[in-house]
């Protein structure tokens, strides 16, 4: 066996992940007339490579910050930047990653993964990427398969495949694991941070689950209630691998519900 | 995959359970016995029984009555050996059976007792003779039916799904589209057909436009809803993945609404066979629907009989055809209606 020097399994510059600062950034829905503020002068940095959780209560924003920072939605007023360049349209470098996989049924497991590089052009010299993606989420074996024949999880996978086929420098998950059960969801927690390190890209978690926030990520944002500001900024300082049973953890968790005004279930 | 299979479903299952017992052991088919021994019979009763009514080709009519009870008799006897065939037979054994009694029936009231008047009803071999001695004419008006009918739907589907796809997918041309769409579109084409005779060159082209008009209406609609109830988060996965207008149109909004398209096809070429048929009774000089308006100004009711047959396989074919298509296109789909 050739031994490799450590250096050897840094990841590419190209795959690294961005500078994201978000500036007094506001939003607001237009509701049947009256305007609904959603994001009220939020304002965080996150640091390239940097694993951050958005937590907080049902409907405070979290999403909408997302979509923002995929350019689907533009903001009210404030500034976000990306490596220092203000956001414009959706871009492939930045992939937003829903609860719902939102697979297309019509397209094999194969042809959903491939759908980024088909709508950028380069699928013809891609289709390796394609086959590398799935090889990342375990779903090899699978290409062949449509959405309806996929369980929950396995669906989960092909859109984080789906996403990671581009290499995204910035990627932004809305409450993937949301509606899976709970042991594929612990499952994929795992396999999500390793992922994250092997790729090292950007990445913002959006959740409403305390253990997940802490157990995935490096930094806890606490938002409150709409219109969203953030009450805390929580440093996960934990090595990887995490153990659940930690007593770090159980201590951050408090903090956190306390933050969030849950202090007197704990 | 059971979704790409173009049989039936029931028809596959009696397809696994026959193979099954037929390979075991081949049980005596008592079905099959009774439809061949009635098959028989009713080749008796138009053989032997004297006609009050005479026609010609009683005898080839009995003829074909003894050639299916001999097929009914084949299948018996070498259990599953024919493949498809057998087990096609045996699924509708009961069918051959019911069929058999019903033509006997239709032989004593028409032919041999004379129940029913006389031009009006005609008797089996009344039908066949039809067939024997008419093919020509008859082959040559299926001919002229299907390519009119190809013409007009053809345009017709066409300009129905880019219209629906324009009008879901662009609000501009919604608004100018919708209002005409409400107006005409559930005016019946053939209130057109006085007028698209006179503005037309010849009653051919009219009627390829009222066909198209017929066929259109549905497409439009059914293409623009399906359109529009594309699930919106799939515009927003494919634009963060870089897509660009042209590919969310015919990446994503379009194979989305297909279930939705083939649903207007359907419709569509149900009003088309209703519009070429009035077509060709009240203006083109061809095809089955002339067919048939002939045949009544001559009294020929074995004839109209015939041709309404042949109608009816014609457009139950054609409707099997799409359905085939829409099976190969939407395979990705789960549990689709089988024709």
């Amino acid at each position: 066996m050739v031994a490799l020097a450590p250096s050897d399994f840094r990841t590419p510059p190209n795959l690294t992940g961005v500078q994201v600062n978000i500036g007094a950034v506001s939003h607001q829905f237009e509701l049947e007339g009256a305007p609904l503020p959603v994001l009220d002068r939020v304002s965080f940095a996150v640091e390239p490579g940097q694993f951050v959780a958005l937590l907080g209560p049902s409907g405070c924003g979290k999403s909408t910050l997302l979509r923002l920072l995929a350019g689907l939605d533009h903001p009210t007023s404030g500034s976000l930047r990306v490596d220092g360049e203000e956001i414009g349209d959706p871009d492939p470098s930045r992939i937003l990653v829903f609860q719902d996989p939102t697979l297309f049924p019509w397209r094999t497991v194969w042809e959903n993964v491939a759908l980024g590089l088909e709508a950028q052009g380069i699928i013809r010299t891609g289709g390796d990427r394609v086959d590398a993606a799935l090889r990342l989420v375990g779903l090899d074996g699978f290409e062949k398969a449509y959405p309806h024949q996929l369980s929950g999880g396995m669906a989960q996978r092909v859109a984080l495949a789906r996403a990671l086929v581009n290499d995204p420098r910035l990627l932004l998950l809305d409450e993937p694991l949301g509606k899976l059960d709970s042991l594929t969801r612990l499952t994929m927690q795992a396999e999500l941070v390793a992922l994250w390190q092997k790729a090292g890209m950007t990445a913002i978690l959006v959740t409403h689950d305390v253990e997940e926030a802490l157990f995935l990520t490096q930094r806890v944002l606490v938002f409150g209630p709409r219109p969203a500001q953030i009450v805390a900024d929580i440093p996960v300082d934990l090595p990887y691998p995490r153990h659940r049973g930690d007593p770090r953890l159980g201590e951050l968790r408090r903090v956190a519900l306390q933050h969030l005004g849950l202090a007197a279930t704990w | 995959m059971t979704a790409i299979e173009s049989n039936d479903t029931a028809f596959s299952a009696a397809r696994a359970t026959s193979a099954q017992s037929g390979r075991r052991s081949a049980r005596f088919w008592r079905t099959g016995a009774v439809a061949a021994a009635l098959w028989l019979g009713s080749a008796a009763v138009i053989e032997f029984w004297p006609e009050i009514i005479p026609a010609p080709y009683g005898r080839e009519l009995a003829i074909l009555s003894v050639l299916i009870a001999a097929l009914l008799v084949l299948v018996l006897t070498t259990g599953f050996l024919l493949g498809k065939t057998a087990i096609w037979v045996r699924y509708y054994g009961p069918w051959f059976a019911v069929a058999a009694v019903g033509l006997g029936i239709w032989e004593m009231l028409t032919a041999k007792l004379a129940v029913l008047p006389v031009p009006f009803f005609s008797s089996p071999q009344g039908i066949l003779e039809v067939y024997i001695d008419d093919w020509a004419r008859l082959g040559e008006s299926v001919l002229h039916s299907v390519l009119l009918l190809a013409k007009g739907y053809f345009f017709g589907a066409v300009v129905g799904f880019t219209t629906g796809v324009t009008i879901g997918w662009s609000r501009a041309a919604g608004y100018w589209v919708h209002p005409i769409l409400r107006l005409i579109g559930p005016l019946p084409a053939t209130a057109w057909l006085p007028l698209s005779f006179f503005i037309f060159p010849s009653s051919g082209s009219a009627s390829v436009f009222l066909i198209a008009l017929a066929t259109a209406f549905p497409v439009t609609i059914l293409t623009w809803s399906g359109i529009a109830s594309v699930n919106r988060d799939y515009y927003d996965i494919a634009r963060t993945l870089g897509a660009s207008r042209w590919f969310l149109i015919f990446k994503v909004a379009i194979p989305a609404a297909l279930p939705h398209v083939f649903v207007g096809l359907f419709m569509g070429l149900g009003t088309s066979f209703a519009v070429l048929v009035v077509a060709e009774m009240l203006g083109v000089k061809a095809g089955l629907g002339w067919y048939l308006q002939w045949a009544q100004g001559w009294a020929a009711y074995a004839n109209m009989y015939a041709a309404l047959i042949v109608m009816a396989l014609m457009c139950s074919s054609l409707i099997t055809i799409l359905f085939r298509i829409r099976d190969r296109v939407l395979s990705w789909q789960k549990g689709l209606v089988r024709w």
